[in-house]
């Protein structure tokens, strides 16, 4: 049989109509959870700080993300006369795509009836994840750099100083998780998790990989790109409409991706008490605890210095995350 | 000269006891880091307490602060309970004592069988610019017959300055009590 796509350890192929209906349903139900999250964060950001948060808009406020959306949607999408148009409205598309594709390697359960309950399992799944996270940043630098203006360029100069200093660390964290599991591919990490979670034995590969996460999704205490302080907004300084709307998206959906990298290699993804049924609803249920981390964080820290961010990068999280390996390969030799 | 000077201060600071400020390991490095780390967990259950503790808003036009007993809001003037007479005797004493000059007061004689006042005179036009009233309360203290008192309205907003000058029969009107007083205990403590 011939594959279009490779596949992983399964070895084996869906029907095409089984694979597009599973591309519509993640679609569907990421893009339908992604205005609930950030009416829930500023929710939660409100209550962190002995307030409601928006609760104006229908009952409790849900409807508050249809009024933002409906506000971007009417205003115009202007561009700065010194703007270079192509690559400016190419800047807000590429993390869209980027974000948009990480989302097939989320592992939702296990294979049922010959379907497997994920977008599809890339054998070199977590690579697959860094190639494509890191195209979000050229999204950012090009539209920093396309919109003509200091701050905007000033915020992608920064966001490409910080993907430089916390990927390494970022991929060296998860090198511990792969070496135990002996894959590459998400869906086996998560069965290799039918005792013990990673984040018993990979507590520091954890850790280090939510710190990296918080620069990967531009969130505080790592939000320098942005920094609405001091850069008004950095790389999206000149955007306007749907199109900063789309910035902003692609920052929630880069949090459900890095909440749902992070459940599936150190929480046991899918796994969890119950019917099979419920797998999915486990893999939600450990996002979304991650993704109260993120918001928590983000209503506790203040921003770092530019320095912080690379001092913390290169000489803390490097070698730390590089003992970590070191640690867990004598291990996994060993026993 | 400035060398004096620096002499007298170090003299003076030798005399007290110089306390070592007492400061954490330098950023960066392990030990910066360690440290962070734990400064980063206080903060997180800081704010997690907060999240616990729950809102604190008051959700305004819905629900309103509660003023203290002796809140100077809007003024109100007064009859007498069995008469129904007005206190107000025209007497232009608060006029007087005001130091926004925002009280308007024009007396005319009492007519037998047509009393408006207790007293010889009344107060035929009384007229308070509250866009001009500082809400001292000095009217208050000047009136000999407590005829006027500050009351605790304080939403006073209008679209009009002259919808701000408040005539007699508006002072007079049985205020809507639209304002939460604070009860015995709140008053006596402080804020939160």
């Amino acid at each position: 049989m011939t594959h279009l796509l490779p596949l992983g350890d399964t070895q084996f192929a869906e029907a095409t109509w089984i694979m597009i209906a599973k591309s519509i349903v993640i679609f569907a139900v990421i893009f339908g959870i992604l205005p609930v999250l950030t009416v829930v964060e500023r929710k939660l950001i409100g209550r962190f700080q002995h307030r409601y948060g928006p609760n104006r808009v229908g009952p409790f406020g849900l409807l508050q993300p249809l009024a933002d959306v409906g506000k971007l949607i009417s205003k115009e999408s202007f561009r700065p006369e010194n703007a270079v148009s192509t690559l400016f409205i190419l800047g807000p598309l590429l993390p869209v795509f980027s974000g948009v594709l990480a989302l097939a390697i989320l592992p939702w359960g296990d294979v049922k009836n010959g379907v497997g309950f994920y977008g599809i399992d890339v054998p070199i799944g977590i690579l697959y994840f860094f190639a494509v996270g890191s195209i979000a940043f050229y999204g950012l630098l090009l539209g920093g750099f396309a919109s003509g203006s200091k701050y905007s360029l000033l915020g992608a100069m920064r966001s490409a100083a910080q993907l430089i200093s916390y990927e390494v660390s970022m991929g060296l964290a998860l090198l511990g998780v792969i070496m135990m599991s002996g894959s590459l591919s998400l869906v086996d990490i998560v069965r290799a998790q039918g005792g013990v979670w990673y984040i018993g034995p990979q507590i520091v590969g954890f850790l280090i990989f939510m710190l990296a996460g918080f620069a990967e999704t531009n969130r505080t205490p790592f939000d320098m790109p942005e920094a609405d302080a001091e850069l008004v907004q950095g790389f999206m300084t000149e955007y306007g409409g749907m199109r900063f709307g789309s910035f902003l998206l692609v920052e929630y959906m880069e949090i459900l991706v890095v909440s749902g990298i992070a459940a599936a290699m150190f929480l046991g993804g899918w796994m969890g008490p119950g019917p099979g049924w419920l797998d999915p609803i486990w893999m939600l249920i450990k996002m979304f605890a991650l993704v109260f981390v993120f918001i928590w964080v983000r209503a506790t820290l203040p921003r770092l210095r530019y320095d912080q961010l690379m001092t913390l990068g290169w000489k803390v999280l490097l070698p730390l995350a590089t003992l970590n390996v070191l640690v867990t390969a004598i291990l996994v030799v060993v026993t | 000269m400035p060398d004096d000077v620096y002499v007298k201060a170090a003299s003076y600071l030798d005399s007290i006891d110089v306390v070592e400020v007492q400061r954490g390991p330098e950023p960066g490095g392990v030990g910066g880091a360690y440290r962070a780390f734990g400064e980063t967990l206080r903060g997180l259950k800081t704010t997690m307490s907060r999240l616990i503790e729950g809102p604190l808003t008051i959700e305004y036009p819905e629900e309103k602060t509660p003023v203290y007993p002796r809140f100077r809001g809007r003024h109100k003037l007064h009859r007498f309970e069995d008469t129904g007479l007005e206190k107000c005797v025209g007497c232009s004493l608060c006029a007087a004592a005001c130091p926004a000059d925002c009280i308007r007061v024009v007396a005319a004689e009492n007519i037998p069988g047509e009393r408006v006042s207790s007293g010889e005179r009344y107060a035929a036009v009384y007229e308070i610019n509250l866009s001009r009233c500082i809400f001292c309360g000095y009217c208050e203290i000047a009136c000999p017959f407590d005829a006027i008192t500050m009351g605790h309205d304080y939403e006073m907003a209008d679209y009009d300055r002259t919808d701000l000058i408040f005539t007699k029969e508006m002072l007079l009107a049985e205020p809507i009590e639209r304002t939460p007083l604070k009860s015995e205990g709140e008053a006596t403590e402080g804020a939160l």
